[in-house]
């Protein structure tokens, strides 16, 4: 008989790479078909060309570039590639939508080393690509097809923006949007931004599946909702509420899916809520002060780059030492 | 409430107790028995026999080679055929004792009947002795002599005396067996423990899988309570199913809430843990006088028809386990000596068995064999695993580099090798097995260190 040496543990826990990434992308599959029931086939498009292309640039890369066995097999390109697609405006041309998973996977993934040593979130490095390139396309947007009231141009973030601007209280804008009708169905914004439940619901499923933790997300909710308060405390005519900058935007996509990415997120739980509070004072300070609309990509790309700092700062308690 | 368990990290793997229902069964005499003169932590023994020497079942054949040393006993009668190295499990040779069997012949003096005897003697110096003369060791893995355990170091002093019934490993069902089969014993051993180590309070730690061990044990204490106030003190801990629950320092902490630091014995928070295997072997030796000869062993796994735990003497070889249950199975590529989480592998099925030897595991390809390797996804998940409270990704990373230094300043010393970190990680990285090798060159610079001073 031929036996078997090899070092302990004889057995493995059910987990591996891809059937993590797989959960990932199980969470994300209710607010996707959301975004399709809501914007029609466009949708379908841009999420369909997200995901192949950045599954085909990661397979060209690796075999033909790196000359390696290709990695597409762990799933991690397809969350890429769903969490790109759900970040874009559904009326994204088709070759738009190639260009930033040429940038997300080329770029931010492989340049890196592949998965697990990029410092920055692939898919925000491409939504953030494509939003300074091509700013009119990124920042059209058109209220859901199935919709009497649909409407071009606006989402409630970037209507509030213009009125910052031109001088208007924000509260004329805000009292528009019912917190209700903004849980189940944001009018106007990305995929990924219009269904909150669908979002909540995934992040829920990544939880109880105990594939992330919740201390980021909640970590940035919690300041958002603070720094908010504050601001809305001192000047309601002027700062938005805490409930309205909650929903809006794309702050349950990136607070649930992007910020809580394992390689681009501190290791250690204390970690991992300076890093969630971090993100959630950007987010505001973008939101309230800056020039877009929108601050929660650029907040998580910042706060990526102070996670091998946080990795060696925030270490857990050790055993038996003080 | 919350059942008590320690505090930092640790894994559920899935219990897999199938032999549970097994009662423990005497193991057919073998024809010869192997016994290692270095089957204990410490000082190799000194043989006390030469070739030719006829022996009794239980007649001392080595003794201690140190202090931190241990007896060994005949564990059958017949003659001394040879002294000389044999390969052991992994196949490194080591001093051996083979007895060729003639009969079953005991040493006089020893009680082999099944009367339980309750009467505990009050000379604590003659009882550790006795412990000491009937060559126990701690039978939970570490096989520390006992009476070294025993013997507090001056200025330290013990305040709880734990007995390890968690058996959280999975399949291992030998502890569990014996605590229902043999609770009386078990319960009297501790009452012994506990007595030479100054009448302190005693725990017998339980995990919620093992709810009738944890029922009789209760029993058993409440009727031997009525008999004796020597049984006062002793109370049963039904603990959280988690791994590593039955490490020493985790239990302490789980149990006592106090954390052993780093490179210190239990008894520097005032404890002592003494496995269910241990306790029981203190009982036969100080009321039967049978010295360790034989222990349990559970033989198990999925693909092995005829699950049994069995009472083994020491020295049995394992083949000779294996084909009285039926032989090896087809699909078993594997063969484990212990459980699957910290068990060892082994190379040599001529080996024979050891005091410590709990466990003959078998697991078939698909249980058993690793995936291939992926790029760290930096989950943490073998940090959260961790019960020590390090960081598996980054000490391998400092292990395959080489840095010794910064392997010691992140505590790769600490590293218990329970195996929790390989066993979460996604990405299927061999971490322990590259931690290990750090952890002996962290451990190699802090000896050399010590001994230049």
């Amino acid at each position: 008989m031929n036996i078997l040496v090899s070092p302990n543990p004889h057995i493995h826990s059910k987990w591996s790479t891809r059937s993590l990434m797989t959960d990932v992308v199980i969470a994300l599959l209710p607010a996707a078909i959301c975004s399709v029931v809501f914007y029609g086939w466009r949708e379908a498009l841009v999420l369909a060309v997200s995901v192949l292309s950045c599954v085909g640039f990661e397979w060209l890369i690796t075999r033909c570039l790196m000359k390696q066995r290709s990695t597409i097999c762990d799933m991690s390109a397809v969350v890429t590639g769903l969490l790109l697609g759900m970040n874009l405006p559904f009326t994204t041309p088709w070759w738009m939508v190639m260009i930033g998973a040429l940038v997300a996977i080329g770029i931010a993934k492989m340049t890196f080393g592949g998965l697990g040593q990029n410092v920055f979130n692939p898919a925000l490095v491409g939504r953030v690509f494509l939003l300074v390139s091509f700013p009119a396309v990124m920042t059209t947007w058109v209220g859901p097809v199935h919709f009497a009231d649909a409407f071009t141009g606006s989402t409630p973030l970037s209507s509030v923006n213009e009125a910052i601007l031109n001088g208007t209280p924000v509260t004329e804008i805000t009292s528009q949007y019912s917190y209700g009708s903004m849980l189940l169905a944001n009018l106007g914004g990305s995929a990924g931004e219009i269904c909150a439940l669908a979002l909540l619901l995934g992040f829920v499923y990544l939880c109880v599946r105990k594939v992330i933790k919740p201390w980021i997300t909640l970590s940035i909710f919690a300041t958002v909702a603070l720094t908010s308060l504050i601001f809305w405390g001192i000047d309601s005519a002027r700062f938005t509420d805490p409930a309205f900058n909650l929903l809006s935007g794309g702050l349950i996509l990136g607070a649930c899916f992007m910020a809580t990415d394992y390689v681009t997120s501190p290791m250690s739980t204390l970690g991992g809520i300076i890093f969630g509070v971090g993100i959630g004072f950007l987010t505001m300070m973008i939101r309230y002060f800056g020039s877009y609309p929108e601050g929660v990509s650029f907040a998580i790309l910042i706060m990526n780059a102070f996670v091998p700092l946080l990795n060696r700062w925030c270490k857990q308690k050790k055993f038996g030492r003080a | 409430m919350r059942k008590p368990t320690f505090s930092i990290g640790g894994v559920h793997p899935h219990d897999s107790k199938i032999s549970r229902e097994c009662r423990i069964e005497p193991m057919p005499l073998p024809d010869s028995a192997f016994l290692a003169v270095s089957q204990h932590i410490g000082a190799p023994a000194k043989p006390l026999v030469a070739v030719g020497d006829k022996v009794k079942v239980g007649q001392p054949i080595a003794e201690p080679g140190g202090f931190v040393s241990a007896y060994i006993h005949a564990s059958v009668s017949g003659t001394v055929k040879s002294i000389a190295p044999r390969a052991d499990l992994a196949g490194n040779p080591v001093m051996t004792i083979e007895i060729a069997r003639e009969g079953d012949e005991w040493m006089e003096g020893i009680d082999q009947s099944d009367t339980l005897v309750t009467d505990i003697p009050d000379d604590n110096k003659a009882l550790l002795e006795k412990i000491k003369l009937g060559g126990i060791v701690g039978l939970g893995g570490a096989t520390f002599p006992t009476h070294v355990k025993l013997s507090p170091p001056p200025g330290s002093k013990c305040e709880r005396l734990i007995i390890n019934g968690c058996e959280c490993e999975p399949y291992l069902t030998s502890d569990f067996r014996v605590l229902l089969e043999k609770g009386e014993q078990v319960i009297v051993g501790a009452a012994i423990l506990k007595q030479v180590l100054g009448g302190v309070p005693c725990t017998v730690a339980i995990e919620e899988n093992k709810p009738e061990a944890i029922a009789h044990i209760n029993e058993v204490i409440a009727k031997l309570q009525k008999l004796s106030p020597k049984f006062n003190g002793i109370e049963v801990m039904t603990m959280k199913m988690r791994y590593p629950q039955g490490g020493e320092k985790q239990l302490i902490d789980a149990v006592m809430h106090r954390q052993v630091g780093s490179g210190a014995l239990p008894i520097s928070v005032g404890a002592v843990v003494q496995n269910v295997g241990t306790a029981l072997a203190v009982y036969d030796m100080v009321q039967k006088n049978k010295p360790l000869i034989d222990n349990t062993v559970t033989v198990t796994g999925e693909c092995f028809p005829h699950q049994a735990n069995l009472l083994v003497r020491v020295g049995t070889p394992l083949r000779s386990i294996l084909e009285h249950l039926g032989g090896i199975p087809e699909e078993a590529v594997k063969v484990i000596s212990g459980g699957p989480m910290m068990g060892k592998a082994v190379a040599n099925l001529d080996a024979a068995t050891l005091k410590g030897t709990g466990a003959l595991l078998l697991l078939t390809e698909k249980q058993t064999a690793r995936k291939e390797e992926g790029p760290c996804i930096r989950c943490g998940k073998c940090a959260e695993a961790c019960p020590m409270g390090l960081e598996p990704f980054l000490l391998q990373k400092l292990s395959r580099n080489g840095d010794v230094e910064a392997l010691e300043a992140n505590a790769a010393q600490d590293c218990i090798e329970c195996g929790c970190c390989l066993y979460s990680c996604p990405a299927n990285i061999p971490l322990l097995d590259i931690i290990r090798l750090g952890k002996a060159d962290a451990m190699k610079a802090i000896r050399d260190r010590a001994a230049k001073k």
